[in-house]
């Protein structure tokens, strides 16, 4: 079985500044991988060089197609869902009005897309027509993820899904992430800065570092991994 | 990040006001209601444009100011159906659709490539130098003389009390409402308007679930030519306009004092306002003797002024607080 997602090689830059270095990773259909690193390291615009919203060189494959010089739009339309940093909630508009824009790529009806949300979500039901910017920072989240659900995706692309949430509120989104790819069948590509809960998530890992990949493994010889987990992992 | 103004009372408490001014006075006086209602229809007239005004302010945070122009050349096209020998409502859906066609390819020729260049002041120059090519083609094709464009409603009126009311007058408030309720349902119900809103709000976002905004962008100046082209068509056959090259200039101020008042980012506001602009102008030329018609562009233009200096975020608008 060939991965789902391929980056051969991949460099990306802002302008003059060089962010990403020859990065290459994959993520299987259905596998959830982490992608860790300090600050700076390269984290989100690995996911920005994914779904098209950096310009980026080198080859990304999604089941084999080239992403190419697409958009993310297009990247959309493949089945590529990013949340990216900040949720990309749509704040002025409902909760209901964020979900169905989740399914503008698809097409038919939201019934049923909206019945398997409300499993995970039961709480949207009654939130539907309240304006999403004034959710809680924890029900944003979960409306993000929510919103992604709606759009069916084979890959899941998720930029610090745990940033400023209460603990308590993290381990549920950290819960919610995996019943999603268990059930759904989505593979996730899970940017975080919480290792030790992101290692627990998911099935392998890559660490970067200033742009480039510098280790890559399974999660639980990463986490065993005093050394790695010292310099890069930071607990 | 968008927050409510604290003094929300006062927004309604003055509109109610006015409501019973202009309530109180029509049932007082026969004049005074007459004058209210051909002020509504001039103030039907700016809702539309202002409309359109707003839906493009809100996706780009620029004014048009083509959108007069634009309206008063798809009207000219009216004109010419017309005198081809197609009925007045076959004209009209036919301009309409023109009018949406001709704005579209409009922003994806003369706006968008200077849009992904420059930043806003480079469109508003760009939406200026479209003003005076529009107005200038529309010269040239159809030349500078009065054309008599018929309206839309047969010439009958009603007796209410001691007013006399026209049907045009009704039908130009009738047709402008019912055109700016259709685009918001549009906006509220379908999938395309709700993926205009979302690229309006945040193109960032809307990108990433797969809304192709730059699209979008346009379909935004295709309707906005849409209501412009109604506000053009009820327009043209009322004596104060009339169908000429600049037909639209003063009414390109009035729609964007309206939308101004209202808020520039709400169309409701803009509706509102055009219909308080609309009504008070009217009466304010009918009952203050010095007050001729030369003198109320600048009186839209004082009202402008004090709305941007006392409370630029206008009747409905929501002031934007900027976190640095």
């Amino acid at each position: 079985m060939g991965a789902l997602l391929e980056l051969a090689d991949v460099d990306a830059r802002y302008g003059p500044v060089q962010a990403l270095r020859g990065v290459s990773l994959t993520v299987g259909d259905g596998e959830i991988v982490a992608l860790l690193g300090a600050n700076g390291a390269g984290k989100t615009t690995t996911l920005r060089a994914i779904s098209g919203t950096v310009r980026r060189s080198g080859a990304i494959r999604l089941a084999g197609r080239p992403l190419g010089r697409r958009g993310p739009e297009s990247t959309a339309r493949l089945g590529v869902a990013h949340v990216p940093e900040g949720r990309g909630t749509f704040s002025e508009l409902t909760v209901w009005e964020n979900l169905r824009l989740g399914a503008h790529v698809r097409h038919g009806s939201l019934k049923a897309d909206f019945d398997r949300v409300l499993e995970y979500f039961p709480w949207l039901e009654t939130r539907r027509s309240q304006q999403a910017g004034t959710l809680s920072g924890g029900e944003q989240q979960m409306l993000a993820l929510a919103r992604a659900v709606m759009q069916r995706p084979r890959l899941l692309l998720l930029d610090e899904p745990s940033l400023g949430l209460a603990p308590l509120v993290a381990a549920e989104i950290f819960r919610i992430i995996r019943e999603l790819n268990e059930r759904e069948g989505s593979a996730v590509l899970l940017v975080e800065q919480n290792a030790r809960t992101s290692l627990a998530v998911a099935a392998r890992a890559y660490v970067l570092e200033v742009g480039e990949i510098a280790y890559s493994g399974r999660s639980d010889e990463l986490a065993q991994n005093d050394s790695i987990r010292r310099s890069y992992l930071g607990y | 990040m968008l927050v409510r103004p604290a003094t929300s009372w006062i927004v309604p408490a003055a509109l109610v006001g006015v409501v019973v001014f202009l309530v109180v006075g029509s049932l007082d006086s026969a004049v005074f209601a007459q004058q209210t209602v051909s002020g509504l229809a001039n103030g039907g007239i700016y809702a539309s444009l202002a409309v359109a005004l707003v839906l493009i302010y809100r996706a780009t945070e620029v004014i048009n100011f083509a959108q007069g122009a634009l309206a008063t050349f798809t009207t000219y096209v009216a004109w010419q159906l017309i005198s081809w020998g197609l009925s007045y409502w076959e004209a009209f859906v036919a301009t309409l659709l023109i009018a949406f066609v001709g704005g579209f390819v409009v922003e994806l020729i003369a706006i968008r490539p200077v849009e992904r260049r420059g930043n806003q002041l480079t469109v508003v120059i760009a939406a200026i130098g479209l003003l005076i090519l529009v107005e200038g083609a529309t010269g040239w094709i159809w030349g500078n003389g009065i054309k008599f464009v018929p309206s839309a409603f047969p010439a009958r009126f009603y007796h209410l009390g001691g007013a006399t009311i026209s049907l045009q007058d009704l039908g130009t408030i009738g047709v402008s409402l019912a055109s700016v309720v259709a685009l918001w349902a549009f906006f509220q119900f379908t999938k395309v308007g709700l993926a205009m809103r979302a690229a309006a709000v945040r193109p960032e976002a809307a990108r990433l679930v797969g809304v192709r905004v730059s699209w979008m962008l346009s379909l935004g100046w295709g309707l906005a030519a849409v209501l412009g082209a109604v506000a053009g068509l009820m327009a043209a056959p009322n004596p104060s306009y009339l169908l000429q090259p600049t037909m639209m200039d003063g009414v390109l101020i009035y729609a964007f004092a309206a939308a101004v008042l209202g808020g520039l980012e709400s169309a409701f506001g803009a509706v509102v306002g055009a219909l308080l602009i609309g009504a008070l102008l009217n009466l304010l030329q009918s009952y203050v003797h010095w007050v001729t018609p030369q003198l109320l562009l600048p009186v839209a233009f004082v009202i402008m002024l004090v709305v941007l200096l006392v409370k630029p975020s206008g009747l409905f608008g929501r002031t934007r607080v900027r976190k640095v």
